[in-house]
């Protein structure tokens, strides 16, 4: 499986081909024909099953008929392997048969990408052969009356340059720093220039926080949010902000693409993630990462020349990122097994209940937590535990928030995202796999993110050191260390 | 297949003799983390659609039966025309994600996963021969598959088609009473004589029991001698 994904993902990094071949797209020459704007603008850039195009079923045949539309197979073999040609999953475990009552014969489908309804060897993809839709350039797009901070100014103007030369860059941004604000003066340039964005993250829970803000302050412009369950799949949209899921449905779409938390799961893990980026985007286009945390391989391509960069080491706040402090708790799986909390775990809470600072506790696993959780409410009988399919993960973090509950246990969900003044984090069982040296960054990026309280503690207690926990200080000490001699914090 | 077939997580398995020599991969089967999701309907069921009683008050649990098919069986024209229902699992929210992504994306494969649990149940059920409830045309190309067949046929059946349908609205956007007392949308196809045969139908979810029903009476009507039914669910 591995090697599948990691010879497809070289195959689109060595070259700007993409493993997506619409050598096999049957087109039609172009006729002169009354076409339908509204199709135009619908399957401009998009590529869809038959399925997906109900409101268009009368007008699609005369539009291939005249050139204006065309199809491809769903899927294609290659070297006696399948390949699903939305999401290019080329790995034969995600393939399986089905009695087909559409072509009457046994067909293959994919089951990589069957949430977005099945691509099956009967399947066509349809997408746009005629004129594209060309957008409006925007005179005056941006309604946004705040400012930039020093560090935001010089990473924006960066951003606005890479628009504009249609080249890639990584933001290097610290948790805290006020990543949003960077790219409106990016996002301006291209509707200025008639271009169409994206602005594509591995959650949903971030498109629905963006979405708002990017409305607010871009008040005239069609914005599409795309992601799972959304009702607004019909809207073209000028400015796309989408879950990286969503972009298996684009194709040479946007001029400028934009990926933010470009290192969180599922994209980061997800090859077939990052082969779709690169097919929703046009060939000259420009595309910016967005990321507190960048992986091996993206500070790989920076330190070799490949990818330019813009580091903002320092927060909004002009605050350090506070540094984690790292302590021994012995075999914690033991004392919890023994029904104990660990004494030096007990007294971070008991120190965070006696002053009411809000706090968030790690653990490696949902069992682990499930199991203790009642050995924390003996310290305070309002502290919730919160997963991934927690259905009431939102409340549990409002009322966090609100002084509902003192604190809160959760796993790795919650290492992004969450902003709750005066907060602070602990991690138990540091040294377990799945605390990377970006998710131990990101817990550290939950403290202190406010100007009125811009410190707090973060502490990981751990059963032997690991590289990752190492890293992690490492890197929010460079960080800090990179801010201050740029002048960039004020003590 | 090692992987979960609902989660795709790598499957927990003991590595013995027969493993390593048997080299078939294995059957598709779901993981230990989703299998303890599905909600077993165990305690007292009503003796005919195999709705949990326990939950229930007492007033709505008449003779062992539950309310609804009280109802059913008081009026003579419903009468024994369903004589038992059985239902695997309760229809919770997990198992309405499964079944939506089987039935509505269309991952025929996941039917293979209950085929055991299919497999036990229907022992308990006395049939001759295997009916799935129809589709439309139009629903039939939209899913690509008829999820009664594909049930029918993880079992290791050979569907006989003797019902066809008439084009309606789906189901699941009528309420209760549409439901209920619509007309018959079920035909017989021409020439199936079903006389003295006893019969299985499948379907994924029992909610009112009025798909199963109007299904069985024609059945009847075409001279079965009962008709019982199997679903993954009860609603």
């Amino acid at each position: 499986m591995e090697v599948n994904y990691l010879s497809l993902f070289k195959r689109f990094f060595s070259s700007q081909d993409t493993i997506f071949d619409y050598s096999s797209l049957n087109r039609n020459p172009l006729s002169s024909f009354d076409f339908s704007t509204n199709l135009q603008q619908f399957l401009s850039g998009r590529a869809l099953l038959f399925e997906e195009l109900s409101e268009f079923h009368e007008i699609l045949e005369e539009h291939i008929v005249h050139g204006y539309a065309g199809w491809f197979q769903g899927l294609s073999v290659k070297n006696g392997q399948y390949i699903c040609g939305r999401c290019g999953n080329c790995d034969k475990h995600l393939f399986t048969e089905f009695p087909c009552s559409r072509c009457s014969h046994s067909c293959v489908y994919c089951r990589k990408c069957i949430m977005m309804g099945r691509v099956s060897s009967c399947s066509k993809l349809f997408t746009w052969t005629g004129p594209t839709f060309q957008f409006s350039r925007q005179l005056n797009p941006l309604a946004w009356e705040g400012t930039l901070s020093e560090a935001q100014n010089s990473a924006s103007q960066q951003a606005v340059e890479a628009v504009e030369q249609n080249k890639e860059l990584l933001v290097w941004a610290v948790c805290g720093a006020g990543k949003t604000e960077i790219l409106f003066h990016a996002v301006e340039k291209a509707l200025q220039n008639g271009k169409r964005v994206c602005l594509a993250t591995p959650r949903t829970d971030v498109v629905l926080e963006l979405v708002p803000r990017f409305r607010t302050v871009f008040p005239q412009t069609e914005i599409a949010a795309l992601y799972g369950g959304s009702d607004e799949r019909h809207l073209a949209g000028q400015l796309v902000i989408s879950t990286t899921h969503q972009l298996f449905r684009f194709q040479e779409a946007f001029d400028v693409l934009i990926i933010d938390e470009v290192d969180a799961f599922p994209y980061s893990a997800d090859y077939s993630l990052q082969a779709a980026s690169q097919k929703s985007r046009k060939k000259i286009s420009s595309r910016i990462f967005l990321t507190a945390t960048p992986s091996s391989l993206l500070k790989s391509q920076v330190k070799r020349g490949k990818l330019n960069s813009v580091i903002i080491p320092a927060r909004f706040h002009r605050k350090p990122i506070p540094v984690p402090q790292l302590v021994w708790s012995g075999s914690w799986e033991k004392s919890f097994r023994k029904k104990k909390i660990p004494p030096k775990m007990q007294h971070w809470i008991s120190f965070r209940l006696q002053n009411s600072i809000p706090f968030l506790i790690f653990f490696p696993a949902i069992k682990t937590m499930e199991q203790a959780l009642p050995l924390f409410q003996k310290l305070h009988n309002d502290i919730a535990a919160v997963h991934a399919e927690d259905p009431d993960r939102k409340e549990k973090v409002v009322s966090l928030r609100e002084g509902k509950v003192p604190g809160l246990l959760t796993t790795t969900i919650l290492e992004r995202g969450v902003t709750i003044p005066r907060l602070e984090a602990a991690v138990i069982g540091a040294e377990e796999l799945i605390f990377t040296e970006s998710a131990l960054v990101q817990i550290a990026g939950r403290v202190g993110r406010k100007a009125d309280f811009p410190t707090g503690d973060v502490t990981f207690f751990h059963y032997g050191k690991t590289e990752s926990m190492l890293s992690a200080v490492r890197h929010i000490k460079m960080m800090n260390k990179q801010a201050r001699e740029k002048g960039l914090v004020d003590e | 297949m090692n992987n979960c077939l609902y989660c795709t997580y790598e499957l927990e398995s003991s590595i013995t003799w027969y493993t390593i020599l048997k080299r078939e991969s294995r059957e598709p089967q779901f993981c230990e983390e989703c299998t303890s999701r599905f909600e077993i309907i165990s305690g007292a069921r009503c003796k005919v659609c195999s709705r949990s009683l326990y939950h229930l008050e007492e007033q709505f649990v008449i003779d062992g039966l539950c309310l609804d098919c009280h109802r059913w069986e008081q009026n003579p024209e419903w009468q024994n025309v369903l004589s038992k229902n059985l239902s695997l699992y309760t229809y919770n929210e997990f198992l309405q994600d499964l079944i939506a992504r089987f039935k509505y994306r269309g991952d025929y494969i996941l039917i293979e996963g209950f085929k055991k649990m299919l497999l036990k149940v229907s022992t308990e059920l006395n049939f001759d021969i295997a009916v799935p409830i129809p589709l439309s045309s139009e629903r039939l190309f939209e899913r690509g598959f008829n999820q009664s067949e594909a049930g029918l046929v993880s079992m290791g059946l050979k569907p006989v088609h003797a019902l066809s349908r008439s084009h309606s609205e789906k189901q699941s956007k009528k309420t209760r009473q549409e439901r209920i007392h619509h007309e018959q949308i079920f035909l017989l196809v021409d020439g199936m004589d079903l006389k003295g045969k006893s019969v299985l139908i499948f379907d994924d979810i029992y909610t009112t029991g009025s798909t199963l029903r109007h299904a069985s009476r024609i059945l009847k009507e075409a001279g079965a001698e009962e008709v019982s039914s199997i679903t993954l669910a009860r609603g």
